[in-house]
């Protein structure tokens, strides 16, 4: 995987959570995963196609998931609702469409799919494509998310 | 001239969150006489039956795209004037001139906050 295809899922990323959720990831340092066993217990998962096919998977602790969404949507929750599930899949469907604007100023264009949302504990996330997947974690206030890409 | 508030904008997304965030942006900006749809498809029968004066659809959705929408409408003798908002998640330039081909009013792009909306209803309704 081409180390500048990193930038715009992480740069992407902020922007969408400050902009739609009013909150302020901090990201660590990224690092190669090797297993397709999700790290959050909510992930949004869509499909790019183009000039490589690869994978973005944003995935949220629980209680990360929650924080944002009630921050994103103006309301409480407690729980993964449907709600919740949708509001997961709105912002990975977002932070691929960020990350594939500045991917396009670099010359690669890709298409996206329609975003997949699976929920549990150590899901696996089976569309991940063969190439190496580099995860790229952030803190939210003090909950985890995890942004995770992959490309052939 | 500033948008009048109580005209009917249509919001059309097929994610149920982003319809909320847009209508609690619009309710934000003032507007108060809201609706919804969850693609094209349902939304067509409504602008057809008359009454909407705005509308703000998503890009990419099933059924029936946001584009589609938009070229159906300015088809219409009835409809051809609504002013059209189109959201998408990605700024591709061959999207945009496809848009603008079809008579879109203006676009924005996700992610955005009720500022940006507001600027983008202020250009298309001066």
């Amino acid at each position: 995987m081409k180390a500048e295809y990193v930038n715009p899922f992480l740069n992407g990323t902020v922007n969408v959570l400050k902009t739609m959720a009013f909150v302020d990831p901090k990201p660590g340092k990224p690092y190669v995963k090797q297993d397709k066993k999700a790290v959050g217990d909510i992930s949004g998962v869509i499909g790019l196609t183009g000039s490589t096919k690869g994978a973005v998977v944003v995935s949220f602790s629980r209680e990360c998931a929650m924080k944002v969404v009630s921050s994103m949507m103006g309301e409480q929750y407690t729980d993964l609702t449907d709600e919740v599930r949708d509001a997961v899949g709105e912002i990975t469907n977002m932070v691929s469409g960020d990350a594939r604007r500045s991917l396009a100023e670099l010359g690669a264009n890709f298409e996206a799919g329609i975003p997949t949302v699976v929920v549990g504990k150590g899901h696996e996330i089976t569309s991940m494509g063969k190439g190496p997947c580099l995860a790229i974690p952030f803190k939210v206030d003090n909950f985890d998310m995890t942004v995770e890409i992959s490309f052939e | 001239m500033p948008a009048d508030t109580n005209m009917k904008i249509l919001i059309v997304d097929d994610f149920a969150t982003m319809r909320k965030i847009v209508r609690n942006q619009l309710g934000q900006l003032g507007f108060k006489n809201l609706d919804e749809a969850d693609d094209g498809a349902t939304a067509l029968p409504k602008v057809m039956s008359g009454g909407v004066d705005f509308i703000v659809a998503d890009w990419n959705m099933p059924k029936m795209s946001g584009l589609d929408l938009l070229k159906a409408v300015r088809a219409d003798e009835n409809t051809k004037n609504i002013p059209f908002l189109m959201v998408t998640a990605e700024a591709l330039k061959e999207n945009i001139i496809a848009a603008i081909q079809a008579g879109v009013s203006d676009y924005v792009v996700k992610p955005f906050t009720a500022q940006v909306l507001e600027e983008k209803i202020n250009k298309i309704f001066k």
